[in-house]
């Protein structure tokens, strides 16, 4: 390359035309008009100044750190759902599978008479090994995700149910709170600060790191770009060297680490598991994905976005009993406000791809 | 037009139903007290949180008493509920964020429920235990209890089946995960001198509950009693039971207007009534009583509203009350 074909140095702008479109600098406005999440934080927006205004309570500190506390038991599931989402695929098993790892921490600490930081450690391999086993079956099958994770989830249920009554002669775990390492436990998975007349919970920090750890992973490294691709066209991902395989077997074991941290906050914030939790939560994770801008489709979404999400939900949910409205109408209401923060979310992507 | 309206007016003017329907049911409101305050407190705000999946029959009744409680003692009454240990601590946290007057919680899950429950007393407000967490709620720091001890209604339904000459008992639980529907079947299995068995179903699907247990009595056609713990599963059982071509006797806890025609029909052999409406309205009375007069009652012992055995001799009475949602 001669230096008379180096092209000139000056900053390329968007009154440049004929330019390559690549090199453009988009302004900031128009960089954040394409953001997946973007429609999700105007319907958050909106649904916070609805309550603001409907429920005098909801403004309150200690309010708002027990919906962002609501929200984080979500948003922690949601996140790698998203992750998943965007990959492609669904996981239905996500709800029982953090009572199920709840269980097995508490079951193997109190009959092995261990440290609860071993029953910890067990637990965290047998959850990621279950899934490992969704990833594997959902690669080797080719079957679709949907029916693959409906298998383990009703596997799940009956597990999570038999060996807790086979094992402990009851539905639910003996208590392990005298054991040595619950305390230690506790400050990791279930403890929390108090400012002055407010509680913020422990969860909320892991909430927040891992959508920052997500995100990270989703824009800055080659395995968000095989996610995305995963996602958006799978074979023509392998027919240009993404592993797909190693991709979504990754994606479920962090649907499974994701299980393991909100299970073993379940077990240290409330000491005795009961088996029959968690049906119905795993759709919970995917609406917040969902409201956050992930498609069902896959291909494209954000992790800020299911975090966005999860905060709608958790608002939602504690907004309706700030207000004090009569809760047989809670779940209609609930139905509605996801539906209009969607509808609103749909909307403001296609005014920002139209301005794009 | 005119005529087709016409002539449907007179169709349904001359096709009057002379029993039942919205006039009885009016008529049956006007008979029940009125509401209006019957005090002059001033207007506190009493919330009540419990472990109730939507749309259950039980808690409707114990919310009624509520009502009825809170309208005579000038309260404003809340009401929240969920079936998940966790989401239920949220909801009563969410109510000390409001400040509420007195606390009204069910602790079907106590573990997920202690820590929400210090913190309401910190925060100075009152609160009493109902229907479930008898052995918890003075540990927790409640005023009182009010329920029933479910090992004793279980006790009570075992003695009962013995006194009916059965054998073989099948003990059909509709909620897994739920400590006290373990300790009725524990309980009836402890005083029961033939052999209980335990069966699991779906409790918020009737179709699931209603083949199970008549795949049950198909495959064990000794099965001589089967006992469900909710109303409105024991319809079920006795539609079950025709299916399957069993001879096994239909009983059940607690109580709704179809058990009462059963008892009465004699399709249903007892019912075991822990008194939902007496639960709901004295937790309200008892919490205006304490705000009031500092007033407690029990002793530092729970409030017991059951186990009442009913049987075919008190259906009648108890009828018309269970169509006016109060038993």
């Amino acid at each position: 390359m001669s230096p008379a074909d180096a092209p000139a140095l000056k900053p390329a702008g968007p009154a440049e035309s004929g330019g390559d479109e690549r090199l453009l600098h988009r302004s900031l406005a128009r960089r954040l008009m394409g953001r997946p999440e973007l429609g999700s934080v105007v319907g958050a927006a909106a649904v916070f100044l609805f309550f603001s205004i409907a429920a005098e309570p909801f403004l309150r500190a200690s309010s708002l750190s027990t919906v962002l506390y609501a929200s984080s038991t979500i948003g922690i599931m949601a996140v790698p759902v998203a992750l998943l989402m965007i990959g492609g695929e669904f996981d239905l098993s996500a709800g029982v599978m953090v009572v199920s790892s709840a269980l097995i921490s508490s079951m193997f600490s109190y009959q092995m008479t261990a440290n609860t930081w071993v029953g910890v450690g067990v637990s965290l391999l047998v959850t990621l090994a279950i899934g490992v086993f969704n990833g594997m079956l959902l690669t080797r099958t080719k079957l679709p995700s949907f029916i693959i994770t409906l298998g383990t989830f009703f596997m799940l249920t009956g597990l999570n149910l038999g060996f807790t009554k086979l094992i402990s002669g009851t539905v639910s775990t003996k208590t392990i709170a005298d054991m040595e390492g619950f305390d230690s436990a506790r400050a990791v998975f279930a403890s929390h600060l108090s400012l002055g007349s407010v509680d913020i919970q422990i969860t909320i920090l892991w909430w927040l790191v891992l959508v920052a750890v997500a995100t990270w992973i989703l824009l800055r490294t080659r395995v968000g770009n095989w996610i995305f691709a995963v996602g958006g066209n799978a074979d023509a991902a392998r027919a240009v060297g993404v592993p797909v395989t190693k991709t979504k077997i990754g994606l479920y074991m962090g649907v499974a680490f994701a299980a393991w941290v909100s299970g073993q906050h379940l077990l240290f914030s409330y000491d005795a598991i009961q088996s029959g939790d968690g049906v119905g939560n795993e759709f919970l994770y995917i609406i917040a994905a969902a409201v956050g801008g992930c498609l069902m489709t896959g291909g494209f979404g954000s992790a800020i976005g299911a975090a966005v999400g999860a905060f709608i939900f958790g608002m939602a949910s504690k907004g309706i009993v700030y207000a004090q409205w009569n809760p047989d109408w809670y779940k209609f209401f609930l139905g509605a406000m996801l539906l209009l923060a969607t509808l609103l979310n749909a909307w403001v992507r296609k005014r920002a791809e139209a301005k794009a | 037009m005119g005529a087709v309206l016409a002539a449907a007016l007179g169709a349904s003017l001359a096709g009057c139903s002379s029993t039942g329907g919205l006039r009885a049911e009016q008529e049956r409101a006007a008979q029940a007290a009125g509401g209006k305050a019957a005090v002059n407190t001033p207007r506190w705000t009493f919330a009540m949180v419990t472990h109730s999946g939507d749309g259950d029959t039980f808690w409707d009744i114990v919310q009624n008493g509520a009502q009825q409680a809170a309208v005579k003692d000038n309260i404003k009454f809340v009401y929240g509920h969920d079936k998940e240990g966790q989401r239920q601590s949220q909801l009563v946290q969410s109510y000390i964020d409001q400040k509420v007057d007195g606390l009204i919680v069910s602790l079907a899950k106590p573990n997920a429920l202690k820590d929400v429950v210090a913190k309401a007393e910190k925060a100075g407000i009152p609160v009493i235990t109902v229907n479930s967490g008898v052995e918890e709620s003075k540990a927790f720091g409640a005023l009182s209890h009010i329920g029933q001890d479910e090992t004793v209604a279980g006790e009570a339904v075992g003695e009962e089946l013995n006194k009916r000459g059965r054998k073989k008992a099948l003990c059909v639980l509709h909620e897994q995960g739920n400590v006290g529907h373990e300790q009725r079947c524990d309980g009836a299995e402890k005083t029961f001198k033939g052999d209980l068995q335990k069966l699991y179903v779906e409790g918020t699907n009737m179709p699931d509950v209603q083949s199970s247990i008549e795949s049950k009595l198909q495959a064990d056609s000794d099965i001589d009693a089967v006992v469900t713990l909710g109303a409105p599963f024991a319809a079920t059982a006795v539609k079950a039971k025709e299916q399957a071509g069993s001879k096994a006797e239909i009983d059940t806890f607690d109580l709704n207007a179809q058990v009462a025609t059963g008892l009465k029909d004699g399709s249903l052999g007892f019912a075991v009534d822990q008194q939902p409406y007496l639960q709901g309205y004295q937790a309200v009375d008892l919490l205006w009583l304490y705000k009031y007069n500092s007033d407690v009652l029990g002793g530092g012992k729970p409030v017991l509203t059951g186990p009442q055995v009913i049987t075919k001799k008190d259906a009648a009475a108890l009828q018309d009350y269970t169509k006016r949602g109060t038993r």
